[in-house]
């Protein structure tokens, strides 16, 4: 009698598959039970009492949350967009470059090799209202005679955290739509230019379709992380001025190791899990569709 | 005449705005790490000096002594900090890059059911928030007493970045044309042996640079790691960062030098990198 024998790719993909299981999805389940519950590290018997959606309404009828939930998702969308741009303009800037290109890429790749706690040190001492990079200059030039508080005004600390987030990793998408150009064959640019389009043109209709493609998977790995901002606001804030600069993931963070009330914290976080996956599927989608275009023109 | 100066002259204006463009931006990219590099070198007066020092006047590796000499003499215990990132970070990266490369083995040479449903399904693990998953881990783990250990860490980061792992080793075995292992094969080789002498060489800087981001991303890990790690036992160097911040002041200079020491592995691994990592991530996800 011959055993069965499992297909081969299920036999490799089997050791990711437990990983991903034992460190993430049973850890998972156990938090969305948890969730259900008033659970409390202080009080470890509290893990048992079921009170069902108790704490989902309560996250529903919460302000502080709907403003945390609000503010991360106006960061993320402005984030995402500006440096989406800034990394287009960017690629285009080095691709036009006659010479050091290969200097200009490593620089280009230079923000990415921080970690986002670093960052948000970094954009942390020089937005500091007293000794400051960006005070410092702006009082040498004379453009301002008082130290303006970046980081204890709550939108001033807003914009600087965008600031941060956009600095870290507008290269992400510089780098892959750089990436896009190089490999983008020269004939339907010259094709275009013969039959009289203009720069603009030329972009919007031979060159940007190209690239959208590299575009989308920078969009889907920069969204597999969006919430490596949680450590820039920690370092920088930590959500402050009075909970001007909290985001969902600082809430839970704070929800959950400062208030000890893991089951309120849970409850949270699988919100800011949703947020996460929604963004991943859209921008997968988007690869995905933009792919078979390719696939299809090519 | 008049025409050829003014496109001449346009010409002209227009690369001289690109260049000063393109110096801008690198500029702009280049600046904040410049300047904590050099903060770190500078004495706490300078730094702190109202109104301030443009041209630093005195230099010192002071700042790097006084980190290395130990607690008390107002350093922080760097050295333990160092060598578990170290620890972590490699260990970690090697056991993603094994169970990596079967994967992304898998994706790129066999058609099965539902492939791209279990790639998507890979992929969303990683977007879990590291913040979201630290509550459930850190339960689970104070239960199971593998809080603050290298093991609890270990186990954490390998989760992390298989998903990704995954998906540029995926990349890299897919630009290795399928014809050589199967000449190989014909040849007399098993799938075995046409693996490990013909396409494991051939993808194998691509896995290197896999191998690289993988080991960054668990050097820089902080919201994991600052729940999951207490004591100088597991605590990593971005949470160790945090040691030089008291609740109303802030060592600027070690906290700058400490970003230093931080920064330089992570640099020269990316130059190593940048190649690879771009094909990787742009040939599984263009091709399809």
């Amino acid at each position: 009698m011959k055993g069965w024998r499992p297909p081969a790719p299920f036999l490799l993909l089997l050791p990711a598959i437990v990983v991903l299981a034992a460190v993430v999805i049973v850890p998972l389940i156990l938090s969305l039970y948890s969730s259900f519950t008033p659970f409390r590290l202080t009080q470890p018997a509290s893990l048992y009492t079921f009170v069902g959606f108790r704490n989902y309404a309560r996250i529903l009828a919460d302000r502080e949350f709907w403003t945390a939930f609000g503010r991360t998702v106006l960061l993320l969308t402005v984030a995402l967009n500006v440096e989406m741009l800034l990394g287009l303009g960017l690629a285009m800037l080095v691709e036009k470059a006659t010479s050091g290109q290969r200097l200009l890429r490593t620089i280009m790749m230079f923000p990415m090799m921080f970690s986002p706690i670093l960052v948000g040190f970094q954009f942390k001492f020089m937005f500091n209202d007293n000794i400051g990079l960006v005070n410092n200059a702006l009082q040498s030039l004379g453009l301002t005679d008082q130290a303006i508080p970046w980081l204890i005004d709550g939108s001033l600390a807003f914009t600087a955290i965008l600031v941060a987030e956009i600095w870290s990793s507008t290269s992400v998408f510089a780098i892959l739509i750089l990436a896009g150009l190089l490999a983008m064959p020269k004939e339907p640019i010259e094709a275009a230019r013969v039959d009289g389009c203009t720069p603009w043109q030329t972009f919007r209709y031979v060159t940007w379709p190209f690239i959208m493609p590299f575009a989308y998977i920078a969009m889907t790995i920069r969204s597999l992380d969006v919430a490596r901002a949680y450590d820039i606001v920690k370092i920088m804030t930590d959500g402050g001025p009075a909970k001007r600069t909290e985001l969902i993931w600082t809430l839970v963070s704070r929800t959950a190791y400062a208030d000890a009330r893991m089951g309120l914290a849970n409850a949270m976080a699988y919100v800011a899990i949703l947020l996460s996956i929604l963004f991943t599927v859209y921008f997968f989608r988007k690869l995905a569709a933009a792919r078979t275009q390719i696939a299809a023109e090519w | 005449m008049n025409e050829n100066t003014k496109a001449r002259l346009n010409g002209l204006l227009l690369s001289a705005a690109h260049k000063i463009g393109l110096f801008l931006a690198m500029a702009v990219i280049c600046l904040p790490g410049l300047w904590i590099v050099l903060a770190s070198f500078r004495p706490t007066v300078e730094i702190m000096a109202k109104p301030p020092v443009w041209i630093p006047g005195d230099l010192s590796f002071d700042a790097y002594v006084a980190m290395f000499s130990g607690v008390g003499q107002g350093g922080i215990p760097v050295i333990e900090y160092f060598r578990n990132s170290l620890i972590v970070s490699v260990t970690s990266t090697a056991i993603a890059l094994a169970i990596g490369m079967a994967g992304g083995y898998a994706f790129a040479r066999f058609r099965f059911k539902v492939k791209s449903s279990i790639f998507l399904g890979l992929m969303l693990t990683r977007t879990v928030p590291g913040i979201a998953l630290s509550l459930p881990l850190f339960f689970v783990y104070s239960k199971l007493g593998v809080i603050d250990t290298h093991f609890g860490l270990i186990m954490a980061y390998v989760a992390l970045n298989v998903p990704f792992t995954i998906w540029l080793i995926d990349g890299f075995f897919r630009q290795v044309p399928k014809d050589l292992a199967e000449a190989a094969q014909i040849d007399g080789c098993t799938r075995w042996q046409a693996f490990w002498q013909v396409e494991f060489p051939l993808a194998g800087p691509g896995i290197a640079s896999a191998g690289i981001f993988a080991f960054l991303t668990s050097w820089n890990e902080f919201a994991l790691a600052s729940q999951l790690t207490r004591s100088v036992n597991s605590k990593t160097l971005p949470v160790g960062l945090l040691d030089y911040t008291a609740e109303f002041t802030i060592d600027w200079r070690g906290m700058c030098a400490l970003a230093v020491i931080m920064i330089i592995p992570a640099l020269v691994l990316t130059f190593i990198v940048q190649k690879h990592l771009v094909s990787g991530l742009t040939s599984g996800a263009v091709k399809g």
